[in-house]
């Protein structure tokens, strides 16, 4: 994964993280691969990657069972939430710029449906 | 007690102030950036920490004990220059270091040299720089010291030894242990540092976890260092 290194790391692998949970790309009640082994993949040092499994089970993204290991939450609640706030903030941004070129909300909105339904070329 | 306890650290070359009382402690279990442009100490730091530089003026305590035969058993020292004699193979190699120190992991050795695909009867003076530079880490990241001090690993070579040097960092060092490493070279190793040490006038300028500078100046360190010694 390529870093922004503007960013504290442990908040992008946080988001990293949540969006592969996000994406199905985890499984929920999934078992999560240590902290030692995720950080190699990583490229990061194990206390970052401490740092952001701390991060997460703090938001309730995993949970530890005491012998066995990290997962994946399985309350559906809490992705739910998370789906939230991933969509505001990257809405947010994207309706941003359109206003910035000139869109109305209306505007937006229509061309985002139109969009989705066929496909760049034909606007 | 610190892993390394340093107060009022002096030393000159001639004239020339290197060192002029400078304080840093520092925790087990991190892996630290000691940075700051050519000329700022950084060697000389580490050669006194490693007890090849012994006059100077100040305290240096390594585990609680004065730097010195206890503090050289379990400090892993990479030196800038390589120190393999040219005419040696890796075997040989692994021999003195077995000689030379307890906590040397030979097996472990000779399975990350093999694990390059080297002939283990294969002269070291023969083998590219980069395979030189690769096969003193895995030497150095053998042992099973307290501290790692790495002088610059990252010289003058390429992406794929880069990463391969960090990659052999990261999976050898444990939680009770501590890497300090130098460099001038900030972007490529910045996102493996738990926290970073400054130098500037033979002083630490500042000693603190890189992801709370990021989110307190909104840089990279790379880009913060620029600014420090502009």
């Amino acid at each position: 994964m390529q870093f922004d290194n503007g960013l504290p790391i442990y908040l992008q692998i946080v988001k990293e993280m949540t969006l592969r949970a996000l994406s199905g790309a985890m499984e929920p009640g999934e078992k999560i691969p240590p902290v030692r082994e995720l950080a190699a993949q990583f490229g990061v040092n194990p206390n970052t990657m401490q740092r952001a499994m701390a991060e997460m089970e703090r938001d309730g993204l995993v949970y530890t069972e005491r012998t066995s290991g990290r997962f994946l939450t399985r309350e559906e609640g809490v992705l739910a939430e998370k789906r939230k706030s991933f969509a505001r903030e990257e809405t947010e941004k994207y309706l941003a710029y359109m206003k910035k070129i000139g869109f109305t909300t209306e505007e937006v909105a229509s061309y985002v449906k139109a969009m989705g339904e066929k496909g760049e070329e034909t606007i | 007690m610190s892993l390394l306890e340093i107060k009022n650290l002096e030393h000159r070359y001639g004239n020339h102030t290197v060192l002029a009382g400078l304080n840093l402690t520092l925790e087990e279990g991190e892996i630290i950036g000691l940075l700051g442009p050519n000329g700022a100490g950084k060697t000389t730091l580490m050669k006194i920490i490693s007890g090849l530089i012994q006059t100077y003026d100040g305290s240096v305590l390594v585990n609680g004990a004065p730097v010195g035969i206890g503090s050289k058993s379990i400090i892993s020292y990479l030196p800038e220059q390589t120190y393999f004699r040219k005419s040696e193979n890796i075997r040989s190699a692994i021999g003195m270091f077995r000689d030379f120190y307890a906590d040397f992991d030979e097996k472990k050795a000779m399975e990350m040299a093999m694990d390059l695909n080297l002939d283990s009867k294969q002269k070291i003076g023969a083998m590219s720089k980069g395979m030189q530079e690769k096969l003193q880490l895995i030497f150095v990241m053998s042992r099973k010291a307290k501290l790692y001090v790495l002088d610059e690993p990252l010289g003058g070579v390429d992406p794929s030894t880069r990463d391969y040097i960090l990659h052999t960092i990261l999976s050898q060092y444990t939680e009770n242990s501590s890497v300090l490493l130098s460099t001038h070279l900030v972007h490529d190793v910045e996102q493996i540092f738990d926290r970073a040490v400054f130098l500037k006038n033979g002083r630490v300028f500042l000693n603190e976890q890189v992801d709370i500078l990021r989110a307190e100046t909104g840089m990279s360190l790379d880009q913060y260092f620029r600014e420090v010694y502009r």
